[in-house]
């Protein structure tokens, strides 16, 4: 369930701090080098100044107060929830935790909130800790709050009010603030070995994604977006004097696994990124011995380590391709958003949510087939077709999907530009409206290979092309998706099985031109 | 003590001006009826006249979500300008009949059509063509092909065709449909031919 987002351009808070501290640092060289006598500031600046640096102390703990989230982890989707502290207590918005699950709909009246989520009705009511759900009492750990029309849960209250409305066994690390939906936990299973150099090999059921860092005597895997649990015990020891001990924590939504070592370690993904092997950097490696040079290294010099407390996925570092070097880059593109909110499928129903929760879908999808993934949007913001273009490109992945969503017809269709074969861009440098041009014949590949899957899915499938930005400005393989009802009607756009076979097919058909993918100039 | 002669000439004035509010109230009731009225007609376009031709419309099918070639016998003027706008408008007919099977809404209309050399024609579509226009890639992509297509087959020379809107550049027709490019006939001949 790895994953990355582009960056969204909502880092004004970060933007201000370092303004902030860009200024201070100017104020404090200039005491240091003395004033002239103009220069001098007066009484007010002063006061002004000493009380910003007053406040200072208080930055970090406002920073980290707003970056605590939620991370669920579910069958149909992986995702962070963003948590607001109210009264000393943690809460979040219950609209948010279940709109990737299932179809909900809230409605609030007679001072009390209601919401349908599938086929289950919830009251609640504001201030009080009792609310009800498909006609039973449920308690809450603090009161039920509304705001700004949105209700707001008590994030200890999730243990035991989910089961409630999923009907599926939930975990809930609340300490770590991890929720685990139905059977979807990775625990990760170490074996050393020393022939012919000491090297450790984690093991995992499924693709994992982390972020690697390594410092002096330690190298770390951060897991944002993957399900790891602790192995039986959270502290391995190894009868080794280079790798000596493995050590599982988990904090703010975010799994963490400290692998201490002598020397310094490199990583090196194997078997569809279910392996993570760890051995010696090669400058050590060469000095004992020769350890064959392996693909799909993660050389610890280049990699950047990631605070611990990691940011909601739209708000993350977009993608280190030296850290998924083996796993082909798939940039998943959910249409619209923000502002833009894209066809109205009905009246409640923007085109732009859907997008959103299928695009969600595809990441998963395509990640367990070992793509890694940059989710361009993993939230209600506003990107335009330039920036959309951009990041593609700048990921340089090997295939680029956007994702649509419209209520007449049926089944989906699949669509290439509309562009001229022909178009030609000589040299080093591409025409922003023509650089799909030498991707096009591959695009329509790709284009059929999804085509093939969803008909053998039962959907009713169209291929064509359109004259549909982004495309024509992305310079690797690019196709749309546009989901259209099936035989349930406008409920299947909201149903996550019915999303789900469309995006297992799409990541099916890009999965069969996986070769031709990656062997693109 | 007022005299009475001012008293009732403020009595009267007073009545004068309440009258007068109602009047205005009710004339200006009267003129936001009429407005409505005047902005949704159609509109008013001369009938064409000219001998009547056979043309082939490709009109676009939803259901099928491609375009199919019918013929229709239309006056046409001699202008070649002329010509292509009511050969569109003709299209436009057969969308705006009841149980059309690819609908547009009644107000939808071409402004104008100007033909440029070498091969350009740029249509200039009214705001409430795009603006009513439904959403989604195959519809929006089915009226443009449907435009291109019908102009390029029964106006010979069409090489690439833009479309505007109320006389303007639009970014998409109504989300999707990308309208900021020059559409390259032969590449759309052959989607709309190869589908």
């Amino acid at each position: 369930m790895a994953g990355h987002s582009l960056p969204s351009s909502k880092g004004h808070g970060q933007g201000t701090v370092a303004w902030f501290s860009l200024e201070i640092g100017r104020w404090r060289k200039r005491r240091q080098t003395g004033y002239r006598l103009a220069e001098v500031p007066s009484i007010t600046t002063k006061k002004i100044l000493a009380l910003l640096l007053a406040m200072l102390p208080l930055l970090p703990e406002a920073t980290s107060a707003d970056e605590r989230q939620l991370s669920v982890y579910a069958p149909v989707a992986t995702y962070n929830v963003p948590i607001q502290e109210r009264s000393g207590h943690e809460y979040v918005g219950l609209l948010e935790l279940l709109e990737p699950l299932g179809r909900i709909t809230s409605e609030a009246s007679a001072g009390r909130w209601r919401i349908r989520f599938d086929a289950i009705d919830a009251e609640f009511v504001p201030g009080k800790t009792r609310a009800r759900v498909q006609g039973r009492e449920a308690d809450l750990t603090s009161p039920f709050l509304v705001e700004n029309g949105r209700g707001f849960v008590s994030v200890a209250s999730l243990g035991t009010l989910l089961p409630k409305f999923l009907g599926s066994p939930v975990n809930f690390h609340e300490s770590a603030r991890r929720l685990f939906i139905g059977d979807v936990a990775i625990r990760p299973n170490f074996r050393l070995e020393t022939d012919p150099q000491p090297h450790l090999v984690v093991n995992f059921a499924v693709p994992v994604n982390p972020t690697i860092s390594t410092e002096p005597g330690r190298l770390r895997m951060v897991f944002k977006h993957d399900p790891v649990v602790a192995p039986e015990n959270p502290t391995s020891s190894f009868d080794n004097k280079v790798i000596t001990q493995a050590t599982f924590s988990e904090s703010n939504g975010v799994a963490e696994l400290e692998i201490a070592a002598t020397i310094p370690l490199i990583a090196r993904f194997s078997n569809n990124a279910k392996t993570i092997t760890l051995s010696a950097a090669p400058s050590v490696a060469s000095a004992n011995s020769t350890v064959p040079p392996a693909q799909g290294i993660v050389t610890p010099a280049t990699t950047s380590p990631l605070p611990p407390t990691a940011q909601a996925p739209s708000q993350s570092a977009p993608a280190n391709p030296q850290q998924s070097v083996n796993r082909p880059l798939a940039v998943v593109d959910p249409a619209h958003g923000g502002e833009e909110r894209g066809a109205a499928l009905t009246d409640k129903l923007s085109e732009k949510d859907v997008t959103l929760g299928f695009g969600r879908l595809l990441r998963h999808e395509l990640e367990i087939r070992g793509f890694a993934v940059l989710l361009l949007r993993d939230g209600d913001n506003t990107l335009t077709l330039d920036q959309r273009a951009g990041a593609a490109n700048a990921a340089h992945a090997v295939v680029y999907v956007s994702l649509h969503a419209v209520s007449p017809g049926n089944g989906a269709a699949v669509y290439a530009a509309l562009m001229p074969v022909a178009a030609q861009n000589s040299g080093t440098f591409r025409a922003w409206n023509s650089a799909q041009a030498s991707a096009l014949p591959v695009s329509r590949m790709v284009e059929s290979a999804i085509a093939s899957e969803l008909t053998k899915k039962q959907f009713q499938v169209r291929e064509a092309a359109a004259s549909l930005r982004p495309l024509n400005n992305v310079v690797m393989p690019a196709i749309a998706v546009e989901l259209a009802p099936g035989p349930n009607g406008i409920s299947d756009l909201t149903s996550a099985s019915y999303q789900q076979k469309a995006a297992a097919a799409i990541a099916d058909g890009i999965n069969t031109v996986r070769d031709r993918l990656v062997g693109q100039p | 003590m007022i005299p009475r002669s001012l008293f009732i000439t403020i009595s009267i004035m007073l009545v004068l001006v309440v009258a007068l509010g109602f009047y205005f109230r009710r004339m200006q009731q009267q003129a936001y009826e009429l407005e409505p009225a005047a902005t949704a007609a159609l509109p008013v376009t001369p009938p064409a006249s000219g001998p009547t031709e056979n043309v082939t419309l490709y009109v676009a099918d939803d259901a099928a979500g491609e375009l199919h070639p019918e013929s229709a016998k239309i006056p046409l003027p001699a202008g070649r300008q002329q010509r292509a706008e009511e050969l569109l408008r003709a299209l436009l007919r057969v969308y705006q009949q009841p149980g059309a099977v690819h609908p547009l809404a009644a107000a939808s209309d071409i402004r104008s059509i100007y033909l440029v050399d070498p091969g350009v024609a740029v249509v200039d579509l009214n705001a409430a063509f795009a603006d009513q226009h439904r959403s989604g890639i195959m519809v929006e992509q089915l009226t443009v092909n449907s435009l291109v297509e019908t102009l390029a087959a029964n106006v010979p020379g069409i090489q690439s065709v833009s479309i505007l809107v109320e006389g303007k550049p639009r970014d998409t027709l109504a989300g999707h449909a990308d309208l900021t490019q020059f559409f390259d006939v032969p590449t759309v001949s052959h989607v709309v031919n190869g589908q």
